[in-house]
């Protein structure tokens, strides 16, 4: 067509003009790390799972998840997920329910029958393992997927540590232990049991290892001086709890006392209760905030009608009765005796003030430092003696499964590279994503599933698990809350508010480029990204 | 065939015997029969595949008549006077657009003082927008030139503006020789448009454009009127072929073989100046008429040429330059440019409707013969009444409105002569 | 919990989602939409109405299987895209003057319908300058004829691409070049309003819709709706303008989200005179958050704050909610 001259123009001849030369501000897109992952002490890539969980891709979702953990089952119930803690979601309404997703997706892998893949060819190296408790079968599934061959040496007669000794069953059913356990003894992990080492550089000459990995649980209860006649019954938490296990269950009697402010206090009063107490009571020397125990599950107790008598020390046992001495919290939050007493019926007193390693395999070890009853370690948790790892509730930190868990990757990672004559480094932290960078308005409003909870009733007299599973749906749901807090999740928002058509998409799973030839910088593109992955940089000029 | 009709109604016809597709429509008078006539045969179905559009202003119809031009539809419309000027923003955009649309301008008036009667100040507004200007001496003539004019704008490119006589065209029953369908389908061609809004070739249209090339596209607007000198001959000769009648062309001369004066005139006015003529002619006087139909383009050439071997010259229009004198009569003048020894006069005629008589001719036209008339004359002007108003607003401040006095002055006058 | 899954983390505000199925995303969404407002426009860092007309000619253009014409009113849209010699508009497109895309588009229209094509599509789309003023008859003129065009008005509330003067769509308190914030009534004078979704509604023409660049979803099932209806149509769609707002221009939607939060811009449908849908507030929030990020009223909030005038504005968001029941029931 003749068409007419200037006023009548052909289409996109637009593109020749390249309006990114107006800009002084440039969009770059970047990955953060959100405050789950970051909050995870074992190290897992929550929102990387999350996000195949989302599209219902479960075994994926899995296989991201086992990276770095290879219990989900067992962490779904047993995390005190600080994860949840440090979630953005919680400023929106609530966190997302991370750990009932994972508790999911492990509970999925072992009615499927998933297995770990992509293990690595063998190396020809072999390690010991001390303990089949989080850190050592952590340590052991890494290092086999490593292709090590490893042995782990348990002094019990059972694999799970203080996960089966020390977590009741109404907490973690064994067979949800058992089938994480065998999952990673699938892949050639050798467990022996009954078989304490006492002594680990014996334990390596004879057995040949290239290296060791130490992760001996915290099983010794510590003792308080407590003055008590001779027909007191006075028990330690550990014992009761790992008495549990066998076939004689403790005798407690009916007015049950525990003494203590810790999980684990918690664990036995509840413990009691199902064992038929018709009082279960926890003296606490200070009150509820101070309390280590978490929340919910002082709430869980209370729930059961556990009761608990806060700023209170035991400072007389007898046959069938205590005595107790008032306390009060000085302006520092100690507690202070007041001289005030009384006298409380008990049938039986568990002790439940903390537990200790026994740290006698490392005796005569050279080059180790111990103080307060742990072995320290370097940044790459090998110990004075090279070769020999640990971690766990062997070394200095928070003694939980998470964290044990972590210890347990972290130290494989270690030691793999040591074996190879090299030096792990991990991969820099990428900045964070806190809560200040996200676009809300763009997330549905979605407050968190509740995971169903046993009946009250079953619960004071079962050891059913109280704590249910999300089934499939509502585990969607709760993944599909995720806000993928500093990570493109592929909303398109960016590619649909360029007022320049600036962005380009490149497809399912390749997220978006910049087209700077036309971004003039205006900036939308970031404020609108509902996670905060854009950020606007100076034009270098 | 041959019949007996109202102006208006003629040029409805010719207007439904070139197939438009698209009619806007506002009523002002004296345009106002043709669409409605044109309405009338779309709602009886004379008309195939059209459609009439009651707009709400001349601004909407010529805006509308954009927009179906621009979409590859024949399309036209009618306005006058008022209605044209209200237009007029549309009607440069038309043809800067450059799309082929063709408007009747039922010549008449402008206000204030509002004036329904006919004069060409309308048109003549509008000299500059770009348009081709065609005026028509008579109903048949209109006719023909609306069927001429639809060719021309579309192998153009270009609007194209009919002018008539409003009343003294428009409202005339007159004998006018209609064309039949089938002459009229030989001759105009098919819509073929040079750009159109199509999904399937998509294109802009209206470009901004900018110091850089805004003088080409102006130069091409005049370039293409160029090309018009060429054309409308061309398709005068053409429709005489097809329909048998010398209808159009850009000026017809009327016996100036041995004329030494001449009358250039455009319009239904021509006829009356003919008439004065031959009556001159008869009493010796060497004396003829160059009738422009084609205003714009304006055919420099063609009339330097018929004026070649004149000596004086007297321009007869309807419309006032004001400040100045003669619209027409200053275009004349470009294109006798050099000539210093021809005399020419401009007689400003028929303003407001104001009856053009031979008398006042005759009169006029020996004056141009002797010299002796004013450079720019206005016939049959009220002389009395123009000075006793003016000595009035010197006299008091507070004069009151011009045309009110002129009116009050006139009766005055009447009243003394009575 | 026996729910169906629907929830999709971002449900359906972003402008895509990776978890839902292709036709469920936002037209923007599709890699090959048309943009029909291509790269290389001259618009300014952030324009609003850059990126609602192409929001709306996509929509249109997926609406109408690609068949479809565009007329344009004078303005900025028609300046920064089309300044010889490029064109960003890949429709087919005319611009003819300031105050007739109206009777443009019904040109258009009928000649669309004379030769045959039913199915090509018709939008007019022009600032509020060239719609709620100087266009305005010709839009009355197409709304009574009831003529087969979607008009659309990008509302930036003042005559931008001549400088920011006043228009009818500025809102009272504004500063614009025409009402400057100097005097004893500064910024633009308080008057009646003139809400032209409301006076096509008096025309009773089968549709009347508001939206904003905000809610992407929503304009587009409105852009969407508004072409398959025969008949005049008109669609008001608040741009916010960082030049003529005096607003950072990364700022663009979120003013827009505001204007909508606060109630001083009701969403909203209507079919044939009757109010037929309202995009209920999802969160109130008072004026003053909406017009504090915008230089145009930086004179309320000066070191005399002008409480009167805020509470004006407030009064006239307050009004919009009780009127078009922009709260849910017991949220007031």
């Amino acid at each position: 067509m003749n068409k007419p001259f200037a006023i009548t123009l052909d289409p996109g001849s637009s593109l020749a003009n390249h309006t990114g030369s107006w800009r002084t501000l440039k969009p770059v897109y970047g990955d953060r790390l959100p405050p789950c992952n970051q909050a995870c002490p074992a190290g897992e890539n929550t929102q990387g799972w999350l996000y195949h969980a989302e599209s219902g891709d479960y075994e994926a979702a899995w296989r991201v998840l086992t990276q770095d953990n290879p219990m989900p089952a067992v962490m779904g119930r047993v995390c005190y997920h600080p994860c949840e803690g440090a979630c953005n979601r919680g400023e929106l309404d609530s966190a997302v329910g991370i750990n009932s997703v994972e508790r999911f997706l492990g509970d999925e892998a072992i009615k499927r029958g998933w297995a770990f893949e992509g293990q690595a060819a063998a190396s020809g190296k072999t390690v010991l393992v001390v303990g089949a408790g989080p850190s050592g079968l952590s340590a052991a599934y890494h290092l086999a997927m490593l292709g090590h061959a490893v042995t782990i040496k348990e002094a019990g007669p059972l694999p799970g540590g203080m996960m089966r000794f020390g977590i009741p069953m109404y907490r973690l059913p064994r067979e949800v232990l058992d089938a994480e356990v065998a999952r990673i003894a699938a892949l050639g992990v050798k467990i022996e049991y009954n078989a304490k080492v006492a002594n680990i550089k014996e334990a390596m000459t004879q057995g040949g290892f290239d290296a060791a990995f130490l992760a001996v649980g915290a099983h010794i209860a510590k003792r308080a001086k407590i003055p008590a006649g001779d027909a007191a019954r006075i028990l330690d938490a550990v014992s009761v709890l790992r008495s549990m296990e066998g076939e004689e269950k403790p005798l407690l009697g009916r007015k049950v006392v525990v003494y203590g402010g810790g999980n684990t206090a918690i664990d036995v009063a509840r413990t009691a209760k199902r064992l038929g107490a018709t009082e279960s009571i926890i003296v606490y020397r200070r009150n509820r905030e101070k309390m280590p125990a978490h929340d919910f599950e002082v709430e869980e107790a209370l729930q059961e009608g556990v009761m608990i008598k806060w700023l209170s020390t035991i400072t007389q046992a007898d046959g069938g009765s205590i005595t107790v001495e008032k306390m009060e919290l000085d302006a520092k939050g100690f507690p202070q005796p007041t001289g005030q007493f009384e006298t409380m019926e008990a049938d039986s007193v568990v002790l439940a003030l903390g537990q200790d390693v026994d740290l006698s395999l490392l005796d005569g070890v050279p080059g180790l430092e111990i103080a307060d009853g742990v072995v320290k370690v370097g940044a790459n948790m090998m110990t004075g003696a090279s070769g020999i790892f640990a971690g766990g509730d062997m070394v200095p930190s928070e003694r939980t499964v998470t964290v044990a868990v972590g210890h347990g990757k972290k130290a494989a990672r270690h030691i793999d590279a040591w074996l190879r004559g090299s030096v792990y480094e991990p991969a820099a932290k990428h900045e964070p994503a806190p809560f200040g960078r996200l676009n809300t308005w763009y997330y549905s409003d979605a407050p968190k599933t509740m995971r169903p909870m046993l009946d009250t009733v079953r619960r004071q007299s079962t050891f059913d698990e109280v704590q249910g599973g999300l089934d499939e749906s509502t585990a969607l749901f709760e993944a599909r809350r995720c806000l993928s807090c500093g990570n493109c999740f592929e909303c398109d928002n960016c590619y649909g508010v360029c007022p320049d058509n600036a962005v380009v998409k490149l497809g399912p799973g390749q997220r978006y480029r910049f087209d700077y030839d036309y971004c003039k910088g205006c900036g939308v593109c970031a404020a609108e990204c509902p996670c905060g992955a854009i950020t606007m940089v100076p034009e270098a000029i | 065939m041959l019949k007996q009709t109202e102006g208006s109604h003629a040029v409805a016809e010719a207007v439904a015997l070139c197939r438009p597709e698209v009619i806007c429509a506002y009523p002002i008078s004296p345009q106002t029969h043709i669409v409605e006539g044109l309405g009338e045969m779309v709602k009886a179905g004379e008309i195939k595949d059209c459609e009439f559009i009651n707009v709400e202003s001349e601004f909407a119809a010529m805006s509308v008549a954009i927009g179906s031009s621009a979409a590859g539809a024949r399309t036209y419309t009618a306005t006058a006077s008022q209605g044209l000027l209200f237009m007029v923003e549309a009607v440069y955009n038309a043809a800067g657009l450059g799309l082929p649309i063709v408007m009747t301008v039922a010549n008449r008036a402008l206000g204030a003082p509002i004036n329904i009667w006919n004069d060409h100040s309308d048109s003549m507004s509008q000299r500059d927008c770009g348009w081709i200007q065609l005026f028509a001496e008579t109903n048949q003539e209109a006719v023909d030139l609306h069927i001429q004019g639809f060719k021309l704008a579309e192998e153009l490119s270009m609007p194209v503006m009919v002018c008539m006589d409003g009343f003294i065209l428009t409202h005339a029953y007159e004998r006018v020789d209609m064309p039949t369908q089938e002459q009229v389908d030989a001759f105009l061609p098919k819509f073929e448009p040079r750009q159109v809004l199509d999904p399937a070739e998509p294109l802009s249209i209206g470009a901004m454009v900018g110091p850089e090339a805004y003088t080409e596209v102006r130069y091409l607007a005049h370039a293409k009127q160029m090309q018009a000198l060429e054309l409308i001959p061309q398709l005068g000769r053409e429709f005489q072929e097809a329909f048998g009648r010398d209808s159009g062309g850009l000026i017809r001369s009327y016996r100036m073989d041995d004329a030494e004066v001449a009358v250039i005139a455009l319009g239904s006015v021509l006829g009356t100046i003919k008439d004065t003529i031959d009556e001159m002619r008869e009493q010796g006087v060497k004396i003829g008429v160059v009738g422009i139909c084609s205003f714009r383009p304006f055919p420099l050439a063609e009339v330097r040429e018929a004026l070649a071997r004149v000596r004086s010259y007297v321009v007869v229009e309807k419309s006032l330059a004001v400040g100045l004198g003669g619209v027409v009569a200053s275009n004349v003048r470009m294109a006798l440019a050099g000539r210093l020894h021809m005399r020419g006069h401009t007689v400003i005629a028929g303003l407001g409707g104001r009856a053009i008589t031979k008398v006042s001719l005759h009169r006029a036209f020996a004056g141009v013969v002797s010299g002796e008339l004013e450079r720019v004359h206005f016939l049959d002007l009220d002389t009395n009444a123009v000075n006793a108003v003016l000595e009035h607003e010197k006299t008091v401040r507070r004069s009151g409105p011009i045309a009110e006095n002129v009116l009050r002055t006139m009766r005055l006058v009447g009243a003394k002569i009575l | 919990m026996n729910q169906q899954v629907k929830f999709y983390q971002t449900g359906t505000r972003t402008v895509g989602n990776r978890l839902l199925a292709p036709e469920q995303r936002a037209i923007q969404a599709d890699i090959e939409r048309t943009n029909s407002l291509n790269c290389g426009h001259r618009a300014c860092q952030g324009c609003g109405e850059a990126l609602g007309a192409r929001y709306a000619i996509d929509a249109a253009m997926r609406a109408a299987n690609n068949q479809l014409i565009a007329a344009n009113a004078t303005g900025c849209l028609e300046v920064f895209s089309t300044p010889y010699p490029e064109t960003s508009w890949q429709v087919p497109w005319i611009h003819s003057l300031f105050g007739n895309a109206a009777a443009v588009a019904t040109g258009i229209a009928a000649a669309m319908r004379v030769k045959g094509k039913p199915d090509v599509r018709v939008v007019a789309q022009g600032g509020d300058g060239g719609t709620t003023d100087i266009g305005f008859g010709c839009l009355s003129g197409m709304f009574e004829r009831n003529d087969d065009v979607l008009y659309i008005c990008y509302d930036n509330e003042a005559y931008m691409n001549t400088g920011v003067q006043r228009s009818s769509a500025t809102p009272g308190g504004a500063r614009t070049a025409t009402t400057m914030p100097l005097g004893e009534h500064p910024g633009n004078p308080f008057g009646q309003g003139k809400s032209v979704p409301l006076i096509a509604m008096a025309h009773e023409i089968p549709y009347v819709a508001t939206a904003t660049v905000a809610d992407l979803r929503d304009l587009e099932a409105k852009v969407t709706k508004a072409i398959g209806i025969r008949g005049a149509k008109y669609m008001q769609v608040l741009v916010p303008c960082p030049l003529g707002w005096g607003a950072a221009s990364q700022d663009t939607i979120k003013l827009a989200r505001l204007a909508k939060e606060c109630g001083l811009f009701p969403v909203f449908e209507a079919e044939f005179g009757e109010i037929t849908g309202v995009s209920k507030i999802r969160s109130k929030v008072p004026v003053e958050e909406y017009l504090r990020p915008q230089r145009r009223y930086a004179h309320l909030f000066g070191k005399t704050p002008r409480a009167e005038d805020i509470a004006r504005i407030q009064a006239k968001a307050d009004r919009n909610i009780k009127k078009f029941g922009l709260l849910d029931q017991g949220e007031a």
